[in-house]
């Protein structure tokens, strides 16, 4: 198994989320998240007075999927998510070891 | 603003239900002035500089009964400098008590709405800062020695501004506008500049706020400015319709400048721009055209929204901008009455535009000077005791910590926001657990 870590503009979530659900992926997690790469920062000026915010809001996606299924699942949230303007955001991917459904004690793809 | 008495003199009932409504229009301010300046600090230090303004009404409110009333309204004392203590503890007045066409109980009290914001006006300059126990001790004493003899001298029977130079101040951009700024000035410099200050982001932390308190002010202004022809009358009218109009040109001059020198028309300037014009429009309401209201606004719009910038380049931390749009709007709107004031207005000067050549604007340059002067000097002088004293300069773990949960044992809100610094587990289990369990 894979989990797939996927941190893109927050107004692109939708996108992601649709193109997630039509590959029949059943759940994931999303976080409210902030950081920078390349687009850096932005300013805002108060009063006259410029202010350097160096952190740009983002979501975190989390979804873990079988080995089979990760580059797919890759590909279509690269899809939706992309703009193709600076701050489009990454993603990437890990194995996973083991998982477990709290619920039912079900382990392995069975508790995906 | 001549206080008249006279034996026969009656009490007009238009007259006084306005200046009743008038009175409570500006009380409404000072909480107003509270949201403006609380939503321009940081979540650590909010409550703090929400209280800084409400003891501000219950300290100015006392002193004034006690001692501050019958010092700048009472009979002049000699010179045209300050007023007896006949009136202390308001002694001889009673609801028969007439001054002009209203009952002097309400006079005093609607003056007392002024000596209120004033004080409070001075907190913006040390936001974040300051002791709360000096500033208890500073308000009252500001009261006492700072605004009553300017009011005196503005307002007061025989007050030398008005009865011997007879420079022209229709709702106090001298007393009010003048004296903040210059005492606010005073004080950030004796306090020194907020930790961080030119190397941290302090952004506004709650902009809606901000502007509920910009809205609320201006709807109090109306109060303040038509409230100061003391009457229901024609000048009332004028006041109140110059008021709205230099708002306006206020907020459409500060945010002509942001979008051609910052690219963004932004929330904060249109709230600031907005003050800035009635802030200049204060003195000169009751005796400036409709043309003089205009301009009036659109320069202190204009003007102010620079002079915010000088603290950053002369090192000054007057936090909130008391200086940048208190002490330059006001010497703005009291200048600009040498220009603009119109007979059919003040009853006899007129301004530069006018035909009445530069004596108007010469008498109105001496009171500004003056009252500057004076006010900083003491501000000055009186901070500067408390600060070898009781120390008027908050401890700096206090500082670093935030105001709220040092002072007041308060946060404003559950949740710490990113990079305002609001304190990681400031509500914990334990302290909720110290609460007295109910009988």
């Amino acid at each position: 198994m894979k989990l797939i870590t996927a941190i893109v503009k927050p107004y692109r979530l939708d996108e992601v989320k649709t193109a997630l659900q039509e590959l029949g992926v059943h759940g994931l997690t999303v976080t409210e998240a902030s950081g920078y790469g390349r687009q850096r920062g932005h300013t805002e000026v108060y009063r006259g007075a410029e202010y350097q915010v160096d952190l740009v809001p983002k979501v975190r996606i989390e979804v873990v999927v079988e080995d089979a299924d990760s580059e797919t699942v890759m590909d279509a949230i690269v899809k939706a998510a992309r703009t193709g303007k600076i701050g489009d955001g990454k993603v990437w991917s890990v194995p996973v070891e083991t998982v477990v459904r709290v619920r039912t004690g079900e382990r392995g793809p069975d508790a995906l | 603003m001549t206080p008249v008495t006279l034996a026969a003199a009656q009490i007009d009932t238009g007259d006084t239900a306005w200046l009743l409504a008038a009175t409570a229009l500006v009380l409404l301010m000072t909480p107003g002035l509270a949201l403006f300046y609380g939503g321009m600090v940081r979540t650590k230090s909010v409550l703090n500089m929400l209280m800084m303004s409400f003891v501000s009404i219950a300290l100015v409110t006392v002193v004034w009964l006690a001692a501050g009333y019958s010092l700048a309204f009472g009979p002049d004392a000699g010179g045209g400098l300050i007023g007896t203590l006949e009136h202390a503890g308001m002694a001889g007045l009673g609801p028969d008590s007439v001054q002009g066409t209203v009952p002097t109980l309400l006079f005093a009290t609607f003056q007392l709405t002024f000596a209120i914001i004033t004080a409070a006006l001075i907190s913006g300059a040390i936001a974040d800062r300051a002791k709360f126990g000096a500033w208890l001790v500073f308000v009252p004493l500001w009261a006492l020695l700072v605004y009553v003899p300017v009011a005196h001298w503005v307002w007061g029977p025989d007050g030398w501004i008005l009865s011997s130079l007879g420079a022209l101040d229709f709702a106090g951009g001298l007393p009010v506008e003048i004296t903040s700024g210059a005492s606010g000035l005073a004080l950030c410099l004796v306090l020194g500049p907020r930790l961080g200050f030119k190397k941290d982001a302090m952004r506004p932390h709650n902009l809606p706020m901000v502007m509920l308190g910009a809205g609320l002010l201006w709807f109090g202004w109306f109060g303040f400015n038509a409230g100061s022809a003391l009457g229901a009358n024609g000048l009332a009218a004028a006041a109140f319709l110059n008021t709205l109009t230099a708002g306006c040109t206020g907020l459409l001059g500060w945010l002509f400048v942001e979008q051609k020198r910052d690219g963004h028309p932004t929330t904060l300037g249109a709230a600031s721009g907005a003050v800035a014009g009635l802030v200049a429009i204060t003195p000169s309401c009751g005796s400036v055209s409709l043309l003089g209201a205009l301009v009036v606004g659109l320069a202190a719009g204009v003007v102010c929204s620079y002079a915010v910038g000088w603290k950053f380049r002369l090192n000054y931390d007057d936090s909130l901008d008391v200086v940048g749009v208190h002490l330059v709007g006001g010497v703005i709107g009291t200048l600009l009455i040498g220009v603009f004031a119109v007979e059919s207005m003040t009853g006899g000067p007129e301004g530069l535009l006018y035909g009445g050549g530069l004596a108007q604007l010469g008498k109105q340059l001496v009171a500004v000077l003056a009252v500057g002067a004076y006010a900083f000097l003491m501000s000055y002088g009186i901070a500067k005791l408390l600060d070898r004293t009781l120390g008027f300069r908050a401890d700096e773990e206090h500082e670093h910590t935030g105001l709220d949960l040092t002072v007041h044992a308060e946060t404003a809100y559950d949740h710490g926001v990113l990079g305002h610094g609001a304190p990681v587990g400031a509500s914990s289990v334990s302290s909720a657990q110290k609460v007295k369990p109910q009988a």
